[in-house]
């Protein structure tokens, strides 16, 4: 079998089975709260790690200036409030146009 | 408090009840066609073929584990680590399934389905919610149209991947992450424990990146749980 549809199977089959636990176990089993607490806490970890290595970068090196300049426009209007479609558009138009003008 | 004794609402209310959950949907909505756009822009761009990133988005349907994953694979991280990576990223929909679990519905049909549907805006949407029959509306409104809409914009993000070039131009790749900013932002306001924990995982990943295979740093930012504090004091009960 190709190799990557054999991800996007695993992907999908770990990841259905992942969203069942909650409709499955509901009323049956109680979750410890020390595990549910650790499991969120895994989650943010997890994401502030992947943003932050997404943000600057790129093949194991320096992704530039432009994108991390970008993530952090982002950052600063969702830290202000800003809507999501906002936060996200301001990111991708600032590392435009830094790109734009030259801007690595 | 929920009653019992609560009577079905009638129609109309119930027409607005789901024009006001469709109006403030709509913008989750958008956002989200955007960043599906996006990955199918990046995938296609990046030299997977169009079908990977739409039957990806059909049934795995995650944003930021088909990212991640995507990002290993273009990055030659191999397949094993881009599952891995992407289903650590998961493992958090466990979680909000326990939560939305009442929500969802008690009918078989209605969870097997439901359970598809469990993302981060949705549970968030639906637990913002007052009421049960509006938390159960909102679950149902919010997650069906953004299954739609997450796949449409996906689908034309990839038939517009060719089209567009190189779309480190457009600053998508910059798009990504701003949105994880946007979703954990609220996570590291509220919870300084959580925040720790995060800012070492982060320096950790940071550091171990140019020297690990693509997708080991973020898993390595797991080790920054050591600095979760036990609950001990009894009136942090979470």
């Amino acid at each position: 079998m190709n190799a990557t549809l054999a991800v996007i199977l695993a992907l999908a089959v770990g990841t259905y089975a992942f969203r069942l636990v909650g409709p499955v176990l509901h009323g049956r089993v109680t979750v410890p709260p020390r595990v549910q607490e650790l499991a969120s806490a895994g989650a943010v970890v997890l994401l502030v790690a992947l943003l932050a290595t997404g943000a600057l970068t790129e093949s194991g090196g320096f992704a530039g200036w432009a994108r991390p300049t970008g993530v952090l426009v982002g950052a600063v209007l969702a830290w202000r409030r800003a809507p999501f479609a906002v936060v996200v558009l301001g990111a991708a138009v600032t590392t435009a146009v830094l790109r734009g003008v030259g801007v690595g | 408090m929920r009653s019992r004794h609560r009577t079905t609402p009638p129609d109309t209310d119930r027409s607005r009840t789901d024009r006001s959950l469709l109006r403030d949907s709509s913008l989750v909505w958008l956002a989200s066609g955007i960043v599906g756009v996006s990955f199918g822009a990046v995938s296609v761009a990046g030299g997977l073929p169009l079908w990977v990133p739409v039957l990806m988005s059909l049934v795995v349907y995650a944003g930021s584990a088909q990212f991640s994953a995507v990002g290993v694979l273009l990055a030659g991280g191999g397949p094993v680590a881009a599952v891995t990576t992407g289903l650590l990223l998961n493992t958090r929909t466990a979680a909000f399934s326990l939560a939305v679990a009442e929500i969802i519905g008690t009918n078989r049909a209605t969870r097997f389905l439901g359970a598809h549907l469990v993302t981060d805006e949705t549970v968030a949407f639906a637990l913002a919610q007052s009421d049960p029959v509006r938390q159960r509306r909102a679950f149902w409104i919010s997650g069906l149209g953004l299954f739609a809409v997450w796949n449409i914009g996906v689908l034309a993000g990839g038939l517009a991947g060719g089209a567009l070039g190189d779309t480190a131009r457009y600053g998508l790749d910059a798009a990504f992450p701003a949105v994880l900013v946007a979703l954990v932002l609220p996570a590291l306001r509220r919870d300084a424990t959580v925040r720790r924990c995060a800012l070492l995982g982060a320096a950790l990943a940071l550091a171990a990146t140019p020297a690990v295979p693509a997708g080991v740093p973020v898993l390595l930012a797991l080790t920054g749980l050591f600095l979760h504090r036990r609950p001990t004091d009894r009136g942090a009960a979470a």
